[in-house]
């Protein structure tokens, strides 16, 4: 059998937008030949049931991400900034609109 | 992936308290290798099940009774076919190929659910599949929806809420069959005593045989025993099948008072392993055929590739 030494299609990630007034939202993944049969794919493997009005694919060895090593100095940093939420601030319940 | 680098205990011990706090674990985490080796296995299982499980189905298509079934069953198919590349998808994030999977499948090294090698021999086991397999495989599958590692949960998510409507339109049918004239009658109940035992024995070998249960529940990627997944999957398909009026081929079927659960004899735990072993029924069959469509779909897949090198370097001249 051949099928190991077949050259594989490349890998894609998909996402979806659901409907308008949505972002795009991470679905899955596929394999395809190009980015328009990745959207032709996406189009019957994750809506299927109307979850989408439109389509990004994105080769997935194109997406440069956070090692997740380094999720302490990257994300660390804002747990101690409570002065960025509103709730840090005292101001007297009868105090309206704020 | 380059696991064995760093199985150093501590980082195992905070793994294990990570999941065991409900934790969940993504793609690019550190995991152990069990861990990945655990869940690859399982999911490129599933997967191949989902793919194989076209087959017992697809086999009615062209003779399902009306338009209305046969447009059920083909999107039911076609589900199918979707659940598996779901999963493979989440699978090949653990760092296997699809590939690599496609090739234990077809060298017979990777497993598939036992219960597609029973062979779907009147219109009538289309209903029983849908009621019964898929309702097992839903018992089996909803708590997986949980499970710790990330992608798997939510294909699962995606799973199940399809499933649904396989379960509902193959219990709908058993009801027309069971309403039917009394040969229709005859046919839904010689499809349940035939699909009855395989589907009860879907959930694996008893508690106390079964090998992967302690470590995977540590884990939280099984959260459930077999043997309670089983018992769920009795009490409810009891109720429905008085619901159609057809009979559970098990005369020791009976109900406790005191545990509020319907009791099954004995399930035959030989022939189950007989069929994962591969004599059963139709195991060369369905693995005959999945290879077939495999290598009959190489041109496709090389001519894919061409097509789209082609249509690349006259992209790339006319930018040039």
């Amino acid at each position: 059998m051949t099928m190991t030494s077949e050259r594989d299609w490349p890998l894609y990630e998909v996402f979806i937008r659901s409907r308008q007034g949505l972002s795009h939202v991470h679905a899955g993944s596929l394999h395809a030949a190009d980015a328009r049969m990745a959207i032709e794919n996406a189009r019957d493997v994750y809506t299927r049931r109307g979850e989408g009005t439109s389509i990004w694919v994105v080769r997935s060895d194109l997406i440069t991400a956070s090692a997740p090593e380094d999720k302490g100095e990257m994300f660390d940093p804002a747990d101690n900034k409570v002065y960025r939420h509103p709730t840090f601030y005292d101001i007297p319940d009868d105090v309206e609109c704020l | 992936m380059p696991e064995a680098i760093d199985e150093d205990p501590g980082r195992r011990s905070r793994f294990d308290a990570h999941v065991a706090a409900e934790g969940k674990v993504e793609p690019q985490d550190w995991m152990p290798a069990d861990y990945r080796k655990t869940l690859v296995r399982q999911i490129s299982q599933h997967a191949h099940s989902e793919i194989i499980g076209m087959q017992p189905e697809g086999n009615w298509i062209t003779r399902a009774p009306s338009l209305r079934r046969k447009c059920i069953l083909i999107a039911k198919v076609q589900d199918e076919a979707g659940h598996g590349l779901y999963l493979y998808s989440a699978a090949e994030t653990l760092g296997t190929s699809r590939q690599q999977m496609e090739a234990d499948l077809l060298a017979g090294k990777a497993k598939y659910s036992s219960i597609f090698n029973y062979p779907t021999l009147t219109w009538a086991d289309v209903g029983a599949i849908g009621w019964l397999v898929d309702g097992a495989a839903i018992t089996n599958q909803i708590p997986l929806c949980r499970c710790s590692y990330g992608p798997y949960a939510r294909a699962m998510v995606r799973v199940c809420k399809e499933e649904s409507f396989h379960q509902r339109q193959g219990f709908e049918l058993m009801m027309a069959l069971s309403k039917g004239t009394p040969v229709q009658r005859r046919m839904a109940q010689d499809a349940l005593n035939r699909w009855w035992w395989p589907s009860v024995a879907m959930f694996g070998p008893s508690d106390k045989d079964s090998v992967h249960g302690a470590q995977s529940a540590a884990w939280r990627i099984k959260r459930f025993s077999n043997d309670e997944l089983r018992q769920r999957f009795i009490d409810m398909t009891v109720k429905q099948a008085q619901a159609l009026g057809l009979t559970i081929p098990d005369p020791d079927l009976k109900f406790n008072k005191e545990t509020g659960h319907w009791e099954i004899g004995a399930i035959d735990w030989d022939e189950f392993w007989r069929v994962v072993k591969g004599d059963g029924p139709c195991n060369r069959q369905r693995m005959a055929h999945r290879r077939k469509a495999h290598e009959d779909g190489a041109w496709v897949r090389a001519a894919a590739l061409a097509h789209a090198a082609k249509a690349r370097a006259r992209a790339e001249k006319k930018v040039a």
